[in-house]
Parts: structure tokens; sequence; C-alpha cells
């Protein structure tokens, strides 16, 4: 489980989050939608830990533990993942590579063995399969020349081989066409089961007709600032984030 | 990359005393009186029990230095060395080994700390003949042992330290000696010219691929000993060669020369691959001690299709100022560059390549990658050029340099100078830093701070490892994890 609470962050002097609270239960797929500036992103990134956040106030718990006291790395290991918005190429690191070491990494960090290269090999195959990874995009350096669409489906791909407790998918849908939306969307749904949660970030409506929210949150101005559930989504594609705007300020 | 793996595991074993091989051995030592003069010079010469040509050599290449002036167009600041407060020869005060039993038990147990296996029985075991290595490991003054030297024989490549060669085989070290590198080159060069004292002498004769992999292991051990080693290869027609050389040496608070000659010659068809792993002291986090590393190595394609090939992998020295060249001689004749440097804390970094293109069709390839994190300073300085007679010379030049923090430099200076229209040189130069988003994007998988690190520069640096040797390619890529820890905040 996770809870966010009392949440004030800022980032050069600007405060983006203004004592945010939010409860995501084991197994329940959350959706965070809002206008552009709502602090949906540093949400994300404050979550997963990145240094430019100065966080002022509040806690974030997963299971009970602090992550705020942790270090990103530790926070993975303790099962958070963040699907980027925008993944980062790693030139001459070959994908495999990247994987390998992310994924012993994590086991090392949990007091765990390290994964044998036939297993490896056996579980990347299988999860490549199912999100329709060519053998030869494993072959090359991490995101370098991928497609907008090719490297949302590396980081699903990530997700599914470390197979975290809580996913943070931050605007997995942008540049993303139908036919690569449905793939991602079946990704994400073939990993939601029992115990792990979604916190799903999106500006639009057609990602939950894919991955379908038990919950929906408007965002704004750093602050939830409704919550319902799955027709809450519908509703706000008919009107837009107007009143919410208004609401907020 | 399956040593990645062991880069990390390697990275996160170590404490903060990065440099491992900071040790000293403990041992009498015979040197010459400090300071330079011709007595000295005479001296060194003598105990190697030289020919006179060779004396006179000597002499007249000291004399020549005292001439000249210490170049200082590189880019690297240091207080002046004080030639005359330096030892110029030191050598263990046993007697020459003959055999590996007669070796100080001091100096070999040094070899083993180091991995560098001098007993060949223990090198036989469980080692694939095609993964054997032939050591001469040279001990600040003096070679103190070489081995396989017998099986090498049998395919008629000799391989022995040069003074002993200057002893067996005088004509053929005479015909080729200082004809790469001449003795009035540079200040370090004539330096060296004068009072070399040991060095590697490798001849592969016509039509001979060598058996194994050679491999020279220098360690400066005294404490304000000049190392000036001397190295020879020459690769008759048709023949092929794949050398590699190691350097270490002990923590000292005062800094140490290092002022080597490396000449290969490759006639037709003959192919000389040298690679070279540098790890000699640094220096510490604020830049006292460390080695002076002024090197002068050059290659000359002297046959008609010879192919001279270089890979550094450098990341030791205070002061690096080397510039491992090629003489594209031959027509058809190739060289190529491939280098990583790497510099970190204070280190100044003054490396890069030229490639003279003489003969017609003649090409050369430089792929450079240079590494700045701490507070250093790494600059590239290469020339391409091309003789009026050099139809058709091509050279491909990739310069990308890595930053790592913001207290770090990096320069690239190229020079190119074409006299033939025919010729066509292309250059191509990057500049990046380790992104701070690259960074947390592999946090957020799970790696730390070091692991990310040596992860992306060992992507960065993977063209270049490529061309290594494996065992070196794995030895290397674990050198620059360890010395670029502690560089990321």
């Amino acid at each position: 489980m996770l809870e966010i609470k009392n949440l004030v962050v800022q980032i050069e002097d600007n405060r983006i989050l203004n004592g945010l609270n939010l409860t995501v239960n084991d197994g329940e797929v959350a959706a965070i939608m809002g206008p552009n500036g709502s602090g949906k992103s540093t949400l994300s990134y404050v979550i997963a830990g990145k240094e430019d956040y100065e966080v002022l106030d509040g806690e974030i718990l997963l299971d009970g533990n602090n992550v705020l006291e942790m270090s990103p790395d530790e926070r993975a290991a303790a099962g958070l993942f963040l699907a980027f918005q925008y993944p980062l190429e790693i030139p001459g690191v070959g994908t495999m590579t990247f994987l390998k070491a992310c994924i012993n990494a994590q086991r090392r960090a949990r007091g765990e063995g390290e994964i044998s290269t036939p297993d490896f090999i056996r579980k990347v195959n299988a999860a490549a399969d199912k999100l329709e990874i060519e053998k030869d995009m494993l072959k090359r350096a991490l995101n370098v020349g991928f497609s907008g669409g090719e490297k949302k489906r590396m980081e699903i791909l990530q997700m599914a081989l470390l197979e975290p407790k809580f996913c943070v998918l931050d605007e997995t849908d942008s540049g993303l066409d139908i036919d690569a939306l449905r793939i991602v969307s079946e990704g994400v749904n073939a990993l939601r089961a029992q115990g792990r949660s979604f916190l799903v970030i999106t500006h639009y409506q057609r990602l939950l007709d894919h991955i379908v929210p038990d919950t929906v949150h408007v965002m704004s101005k750093g602050l939830i600032v409704k919550t319902g559930g799955k027709e809450l989504a519908l509703e706000l594609e008919k009107s837009g984030y107007a009143d919410y705007r208004s609401e907020a300020a | 990359m399956p040593a990645v793996q062991e880069t990390i595991d390697r990275v996160r074993s170590i404490d903060l005393d990065q440099y491992k091989y900071g040790f000293e051995t403990v041992i009498e030592m015979e040197k010459s009186v400090r300071g330079l003069s011709e007595d000295v010079v005479r001296f060194i010469s003598a105990k190697k029990d030289e020919p006179e040509w060779m004396l006179e050599w000597r002499l007249d290449a000291y004399r020549r230095w005292l001439t000249m002036q210490e170049p200082d167009w590189a880019r690297v600041s240091y207080d002046k060395i004080d030639y005359n407060n330096l030892y110029y020869y030191a050598a263990p005060k046993r007697p020459a080994a003959l055999s590996l039993d007669e070796i100080d038990p001091e100096i070999l147990k040094t070899y083993e700390k180091l991995g560098i296996p001098l007993r060949e029985v223990e090198v036989l075991e469980g080692i694939a003949p095609e993964r054997r290595v032939a050591v001469d490991a040279v001990f600040d003054s003096v070679s103190v042992a070489t081995t396989f030297k017998k099986e090498l024989s049998k395919a008629g490549v000799i391989f022995m330290p040069i003074s002993e060669a200057l002893r067996e085989y005088p004509d053929l070290v005479r015909k080729y000696l200082g004809t790469v590198v001449p003795v009035t080159d540079n200040f370090f060069a004539t330096l060296n010219s004068a009072v070399f004292s040991d060095g590697s002498f490798v001849y592969i004769p016509p039509g001979v691929r060598c058996p194994m992999e050679l491999s020279t292991y220098f360690r400066i051990n005294e404490r304000d000993t000049g190392q000036f080693e001397r190295t020879l290869i020459i690769a008759d027609k048709g023949s092929y060669v794949s050398y590699l050389e190691g350097c270490t040496a002990p923590k000292r608070d005062d800094n140490q020369l290092h002022a080597a000659v490396v000449e290969l010659v490759a006639l037709d068809d003959a192919e000389i691959k040298y690679s070279t792993v540098q790890n000699w002291y640094p220096g510490d986090n604020e830049g006292k001690g460390g080695i002076y590393n002024f090197v002068t190595k050059r290659g000359d394609c002297r046959g008609a299709r010879s192919k001279i090939s270089w890979t550094q992998v450098e990341t030791g020295s205070a002061i690096t100022w080397k510039y491992p060249s090629c003489i594209l001689r031959g027509d058809d004749s190739r060289g190529e560059f491939y280098s990583i440097a790497v510099s970190n804390g204070m280190q100044q970094v003054d490396s890069g390549t030229k490639m003279i293109h003489l003969g017609k069709n003649t090409s050369s390839r430089i792929i450079s990658k240079g590494i700045s994190a701490g507070r250093s300073q790494n600059t590239y300085r290469g020339l391409v050029s091309a003789h009026k007679k050099a139809k058709n010379a091509r050279n491909f030049t990739n310069c990308d340099s890595l930053l790592i923090g913001d207290q770090c430099g990096a320069h690239t200076v190229p020079y190119i100078e074409s006299k033939n229209a025919s010729a066509v040189f292309e250059h191509e130069a990057t500049t990046s830093k380790i992104s701070e988003d690259q960074m947390f994007y592999c946090q957020q998988r799970g790696l730390s701070n070091e692991e990310a690190t040596a992860l992306i520069v060992n992507g960065f640096v993977r063209d270049v490892l490529q061309q290594l040797p494996m065992e070196f390619a794995v030895e290397a890529q674990k050198l620059i994890s360890i010395s670029l820890e502690g560089s990321v905040g």
C-alpha cells in the first residue's frame, strides 16, 4: 500500500505540491488526471526520488516504510517502478546488459542470489514476445535510435522483468499510436495481479479505455481536488479541466 | 559486455584508497650515483656490458640532450623536474637470474601480487595454448624475467630484454635502433637514448605469426628513480605480432619520472598490434605524488601493405604526455590508434597520435575516448598529415569526450595538414556529460551511483575496448571503473 500524507514539494522556490494526500491500496489501479502544470510529473519524480525536488513536508509510505529516506536505487529494490514519460538513451550499453545489471542489482539489494543466464534469457524472451519487441531491438544499445513507441514498450518490458510492487506510469500514452497503445496497455494489464498497484498519470481518457482504473483522482495546483470511480474520467473527457482550474485557484 | 557485473563487483569491493598497486617491495638495490653525467652514462653502459658503439651512441645522445630544452607546448603544468636529483639506474642487487628459481623471492612475490605470472608451470596449468602470454618483467631499470623464451625461439621469435639483445644480436639491434625515433627526436626521447637501461626486444621472422601474445610488465619501485625503458619491435615481411604493455608503481609523495621510447618497424605485409594498459600511480586527490609519464611511441609502416595498430587504456600517471604515432611510409599501409584516456583527481593528460601519410593509398583511423572527472584536465592532441606523394591518403578521426562533474576539462586539438589534393580526411568530435537524467534513470532501475557510472562509461568506451585482446579488455574495464570511483557525487 502506498500512502502519501501532506506532501509539500518545491523546486527552485516554486511550490509544486501543496500538502497532497493520496492512498493507493494493494492491487488498486489509480489514475491521476489533470491539466498541464498541475504537478503530476513532479509527483511521479518525487515518489521515485529524483534529486532536484525539495520535499518540505510530508511522508510517502510504501507498506509503512518512508521512502523519502531512501535513495532512488533503494526505492527501486523496495519495489517502486517509474515508467518514464521520456525514457533515457544509454549509448553503447546493450539492452540485455542493462536489463541483467538492473535485475541483479535489485536482487542483491534484497539479499537474493543473482539470476542465472538461461533463466534471464528465458524471462526476457517471454516478456519481449508479449510486447511484440523484436529480438533485434534487444541487441541494440538501450533506447538509442528507438522510436517513441519502442521506448515505451521497453519501459513496460523492464517493468515486467523487475516485478515491482508499485508502478507509476508517467504519461505512458504520450507519443503512442493506436496499435502501440493497445500493446502497451495489454502489457500493463497482464501485470495487474493481486497485490501489485499502479498509479497511472495521464492527460487523456483514451488510455483509461484500455487500462481501466479502480479510482480516478483529479489533480490541480498540487492537490488532489476530486476522487471518484472510472466514470469520473469520462466526465472529464466531456467537460475538460476548466472547472478544476478555477476550483483550486 | 559480460564483464560489467564483474566491474560493478570490483567497484563495490574497493575501499576509498583506490590505487591497489601502491605497495613497495623492500629489497636491496644497486644504484648509480644521483644525477646525470657522462660517467653515469658510462656506468649504465658498462653495467650492461654493451658494445663500444652503443656507448658512443648513448654519449652522443647525452651531449645532444644537454643542448635541448624541455618542451612546454602541452596543456600540462608541473614543477620543474630537477634532472640532477634523480637516479638513472637502479637494479636488484642479486646477480641476474638464469632461471626463475634464482630470482629474488621478494620480486617474484611482487609480480604475484600484481597478478603477473612469471612461473611458466603455473601459467601453463589450465590455460589453453592460444591464451598464453609470454611476459618480460622489468623491475626499475632491469628485466628480471622473461617467460616462454624457449617455446618462442622454436618459432624463430626473439623476445628478450633489450640489454641481452644488444649482446646476442648486436647487428639486428643496431640496424633498427633509433631509426623510427631518432636520437634527437625530442627532449625526452634523447634523454632516454642516453640512459635507457632495459626494455623488450622483439623480432618476428618473415612469414611467422607469433604463437602467443607478448607482454612486458613495467614496475617502478625505487624512490627518486626514473624509469627509461626502450622497446624495439621488428615484424619482418609477412609476420604478425600482438604485444601488450602494463605498468604500475608504488604510492609515493614525490613524483617519479618515466620517459620511455617505443619503436615499431613493420616490413612488407607485416602487422603489429600494440596494446597498453597504463596504470602508473596517479598521485593523491590533492595532486601530490604520481608518475610523470613522458613517452615517445612511434611505429614505422616501412613496408608495403604493412599495418600498425596502437590501442591504449590510460588511467594512471599524474601527467601523461604521449602520442603513439604511425609513419605510413609503405604504399597501401595502414595505421590505427584506439585510445581511452581516463583522468580523475588532479591528473593531467595530453595525449593523442600522429598519422603521417607518406605512401600511396595509405589509410589511418583514430578513435579517441577521453573521460574526465574530478578536477582533471584531459586533452586530445592529434596530427594527420599527407605528404605530396601520398596519393589517395585516407583518414577517419573520431574524438569523443565525456565529462563527469563540473570541475574537469576536456580539450580537443586536431592538426590537419594535406599537401596532396586527393587526400580525404574526416574528423568528428563530440563532448558530452553523463546527465543527471541518465543517472536517475539507471538508479530508478536499481543501480547504485557507482554501478550506473560504470555502466554508462563502459558504454562510452565500448568501441575501443573491443580492440583489446579479450582478457585485457576485462582488466581494462575494471581499471576504468576503479579510476572513476568516487567521481560522481
